[in-house]
């Protein structure tokens, strides 16, 4: 299937990835100047999840992870309630007591993010088979590193998907790092869809860098999925360009590899895509830090939870 | 004497030993990364990098363990052993003895734990206690730089599986470290300040609350001896029982909660054997049955701060508390 994009659908999505590098980019300058703990951000990668989440509907459920604010911000996330968040507030979409690594949103169908890498390959399964009883005809998508495809859970999950037939879109973003480790060192070969093909699941991989390659590669796998009943794997290749967690001086990563793919940033390929004036561009950028300014400032200005809040939410 | 961060007292422990015994070795999830100065000393076959997968790390050390290596994982933080549970409690802790005694497994897995870097209850968990329960481990959480690394050498010389909690919170912060050869043995608690009525007895970064409290208490001319457990298996229960006796009022602090954690084993084990000497119940101060929140006023209520102690260990000297 090769779905045509228009204009208008593109520039959704460049807005949204703008909107995401600049949520990010401010979350890394306030943990740099001390106003906010370290998180980890998606720079660079944003492709990934707009092009994926903008293929979704939105009874679709969303597993994500520790790297989460892009498909957050790309399911239309709030993000001066994802910034209260990170600052521990009370307006926080876990009311403070997740802080950046494991921040769920329910009523947006982003359902049980886990830190602990290879939880949402587990719990994806769990999720799809809940729909499929319940004779839904949403999927479910399970955004994970290409760390987490190491994790025993990843073949678990995959093994179980491709014998109950469940409607998992499988998303690895393998941004060619693990923390501070080199996938190549993890494992034999580049491709973590191989595995997936072991596993008698239909897979692609595709430049993660291309919003609109992603796109058309998300709604391709979706459509497999509805017609087969089948799980699908997207691999998006792709490549993370900040450190694993504010502050990082990645003093550990290859110069040169980083430039290389610094040429190949998703936004500025989208833009040039795109054609848009450098006015044009510009006043995309202003409208996306303006929104970021205003939910800083709404989050600083956020009451933290009561100290009652600790001992609540621990039990049903 | 040289001061050094805790983080750096594990690297010069781990440094010497692997001089001193070719056989350790060390991996994990960014091992070689992290600690540069092992892999250009010791190179890439004693220093290693891992996949991202905690159960081959774990299951991995645990068979290089028993055919001869005394290998040292980094497990990075405490909630991530979960993956590894099956290897070390019913590999490394059962494999020797259902064996009858073929086996041994020399082997150290370290973790990081504690509040104070917000960083929410999956990287945070106090689950040292899980380990205690669990026969043929033995578990440590020191809380001084020169206990960092004399503890983590006496680990990796010992032939048993050790559990090695860090607490995030101290890893980067300054402590004197003896120079030289610098050995602490598994099993001994120390006295932080000795004093006379009552007894604070705790492990980890609670024993720096517990010293603060100490000096609250003396404001009030109660004088309270501070013991720092260090290794909570094997616990070292004389260094416990003669401080009760002494005092006769204990209170036993420790950031992981309450219920069937390691205080409960050391009240215990004061109400067993020292009962006669006891002028007041044996009180914890613990965090609440929670996982630990990520936000900073819900993170610093959950831990056990030096007034509450303090408060605890004053309620003992009323009229009440002494029939009770
Ligand atoms: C089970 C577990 N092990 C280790 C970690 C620490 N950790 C957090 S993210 C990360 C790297 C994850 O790599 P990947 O899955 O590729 O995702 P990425 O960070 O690249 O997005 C590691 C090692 C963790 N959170 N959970
Ligand atoms: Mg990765």
């Amino acid at each position: 299937m090769n779905e045509t994009i228009n204009r208008k659908a593109s520039l959704a999505m460049l807005e949204s990835m703008l909107l995401i590098r600049t949520y990010e980019e401010k979350a890394a300058a306030m943990q740099a100047a001390g106003q906010a703990a370290g998180t980890c951000t998606s720079i660079g990668q944003e492709a990934s999840a707009v092009g994926v989440v903008s293929a979704l509907s939105m009874d679709d459920l969303i597993l994500t992870n520790h790297r989460s604010a892009g498909h957050l911000l790309a399911r239309g996330a709030d993000p001066a309630r994802l910034y209260a968040e990170v600052l521990g507030k009370a307006s926080g979409y876990c009311k403070g007591k997740s802080g950046s690594l494991h921040i769920s949103v329910r009523e947006l169908g982003v359902v049980l993010t886990s830190t602990i890498v290879g939880a949402e390959l587990s719990l994806a399964a769990g999720v799809a088979l809940a729909l499929s009883m319940q004779e839904s005809s949403a999927i479910t998508a399970c955004f994970f590193g290409d760390g987490a495809a190491c994790e025993g859970s990843f073949h678990e999950s995959l093994n179980l998907a491709a014998v109950w037939r469940l409607p998992i879109l499988y998303v690895c973003e393998n941004n060619q790092w693990q923390a501070f480790v080199h996938r190549r060192e993890t494992m034999p070969m580049d491709r973590i869809a191989n595995w997936a093909i072991e596993h008698g699941i239909e897979t692609a991989t595709v430049d993660g860098n291309d919003v609109e390659a992603v796109y058309r590669a998300a709604k391709a796998g979706i459509a497999h999925i509805r017609a087969t009943g089948q799980p699908y794997f997207l691999e998006t290749y792709t490549y993370r360009v900040r450190g694993h967690y504010e502050p990082d001086d990645q003093s550990y990563v290859d110069k040169n590899e980083l430039a290389a793919w610094r040429t190949r940033d998703p936004i500025d390929q989208l833009q040039a895509k795109l054609q848009l004036s450098a006015s044009e561009a510009q006043a995309l950028r202003d409208r996306a830090s303006a929104r970021i300014e205003d939910a800083w400032n709404q989050a600083v200005g956020a009451p933290y939870p009561a100290i009652s809040e600790l001992t609540k939410d621990v039990y049903a | 004497m040289q001061q050094l961060t805790v983080n750096d007292a594990l690297g010069q422990a781990l440094a010497e030993e692997m001089r001193r015994d070719p056989k350790v070795m060390m991996f994990g999830e960014g091992v070689a990364t992290k600690r540069q100065e092992l892999l250009n000393e010791f190179g890439a076959k004693r220093i290693r990098n891992t996949p991202l997968a905690e159960g081959i790390i774990a299951g991995a050390a645990v068979g290089a363990a028993a055919m001869g290596m005394r290998p040292v994982i980094d497990m990075l933080f405490a909630p991530f052993l979960t993956l590894a549970m099956d290897e070390i409690v019913n590999s490394a802790g059962k494999l020797r003895y259902i064996s009858g005694g073929q086996f041994s497994f020399p082997l150290v897995a370290i973790a990081m734990t504690g509040t104070g870097w917000t960083v929410g209850a999956q990287h945070n968990h106090n689950l040292e206690a899980w380990f205690v329960h669990s026969p043929g481990l033995k578990v440590v959480m020191p809380s001084t730089a020169a206990d960092y690394k004399g503890l983590l050498k006496s680990a990796i010389r010992d032939d048993n599986p050790v559990l090695f909690f860090v607490e995030m919170s101290l890893s980067y912060e300054l402590g004197e470290v003896p120079e030289g050869e610098h050995i602490v043995p598994l099993g001994k608690a120390t006295i932080r300040r000795a004093g006379t009525d009552v007894t604070l007895i705790s492990y980890g970064k609670t024993v720096r609350a517990c010293e603060a409290a100490a000096s609250l208490l003396a404001e009030k001319g109660i004088f309270a001896e501070v013991i720092d457990l260090r290794s909570l298996k094997p616990l070292d229960e004389e260094a416990i029982l003669t401080s009760a006796r002494k005092t006769g009022r204990v209170v036993v602090v420790h950031e992981a909660n309450r219920m069937c954690g390691v205080g409960a084993e050391v009240a215990a084990i004061v109400a067993e054997k020292a009962f006669v000497a006891l002028r007041a119940p044996v009180l914890r101060i613990t965090s609440p049955d929670v996982p630990a929140p990520s936000s900073y006023p819900l993170e610093l209520a959950f831990t056990p701060q030096a007034d509450t102690i303090a408060e605890a260990a004053a309620s003992l000297f009323t009229a009440q508390m002494e029939e009770a």
